[in-house]
């Protein structure tokens, strides 16, 4: 009750100063709105880059790595070559065909002269290691399958993501709300 | 050292290797310990290091053990069997006389970076030129 209080609070408001805005002041609003997103994918866009990851930033979606990461905490992806695959590292994976990032450590690796490494990954909180998640007559992963290793985190941040995923209406009151503040608001 | 069937991969015979251990470990606390008030837990792992005639490199996790932030620092483990199957790609394990066992941990944070860190020093163990026909253990 309380928030939709708030929402029909911030409609009125709203309405109020786009009667008093002319043409001219709601383009600049539009082309602010568009600047914020446009550098929020610069940043997002530098740090794939920088860490050589193409998802620099992943959410925990699954108890399996507990009790060091929990369901919503935010990791933070490097994915350099220069960086060799080694033994006790958490790496995030994704299995061919599937969308889902794993997040688990590396139990075991076999490396030839030439850099092809095969390794083996567990979670801590499993009590087999993963060659159940893989696929059918799949016994490895490989170098392509890594979508980074985990350099740092912070805990809890990520449940927003999580909470928008399994509930839309929740992400599209957030977009709502977000659009509707950047739009009011005058600079 | 048996060679031995690994039914959890690919259906070919490939070398298990055994081994036991002791580890004695003394965390300090205090004023200098490593779990100061970011860390949140250690998670140890014992990995065995060594080349082949398939694989320049290998490292195998024997056995890894979590240590929350408030549990007894002292582990005096003896006798210890691998928590994994010590399975080679291949028959590397016959004869190399170079395995170098080495005690890493992860730094778990509440927040921050994640460091992986390598005990100095290490052990080297030679496997036997031949298999095992009976149980090791």
């Amino acid at each position: 009750a309380a928030a939709a209080a708030a929402a029909a609070m911030l409609s009125l408001d709203f309405l109020d100063d786009v009667r008093r805005m002319n043409k001219r002041q709601l383009y600049y609003q539009v082309l602010n709105f568009g600047m914020i997103v446009s550098s929020a994918l610069m940043i997002w866009k530098g740090l794939m880059v920088v860490t050589g990851s193409e998802s620099p930033i992943v959410v925990v979606l699954s108890g399996s790595m507990e009790p060091a990461f929990h369901r919503g905490d935010l990791l933070f992806l490097t994915n350099r070559i220069e960086d060799p695959i080694r033994v006790g590292e958490i790496v995030v994976f994704r299995i061919e065909g599937r969308e889902i990032p794993i997040v688990h450590r590396v139990l075991k690796i076999h490396e030839k002269q030439n850099g092809d490494i095969k390794f083996l990954t567990k979670g801590d909180n499993n009590a087999v290691d993963d060659r159940g998640l893989y696929k059918r007559g799949q016994y490895w992963l490989e170098k392509k399958d890594v979508v980074g290793r985990a350099r740092g985190f912070v805990p809890y941040i990520g449940i927003v993501t999580i909470l928008m995923n399994d509930y839309p209406k929740f992400k599209y009151a957030v977009l709502f709300l977000l659009g509707l503040f950047v739009l009011v608001h005058r600079e | 050292r048996k060679n031995v069937e690994d039914f959890t991969g690919p259906r070919e015979r490939s070398d298990l290797g055994f081994v036991t251990f002791d580890i004695t470990a003394d965390i300090l606390n205090g004023k200098n310990s490593i779990f100061d008030w970011n860390v949140k837990q250690l998670f140890l792992y014992l990995s065995a290091e060594y080349s082949t005639k398939n694989n320049a490199l290998n490292q195998v996790v024997l056995w890894d053990k979590i240590m929350l932030r408030g549990d007894n620092p002292r582990l005096s483990l003896k006798d210890m069997k691998s928590k994994y199957f010590f399975f080679d790609d291949g028959n590397g394990l016959k004869g190399n006389r170079n395995i170098t066992l080495t005690l890493s941990w992860n730094v778990v944070p509440n927040a921050g970076i994640l460091p992986l860190v390598t005990g100095s020093g290490h052990v080297s163990v030679p496997f036997p030129d031949t298999y095992e026909t009976t149980k090791s253990y």
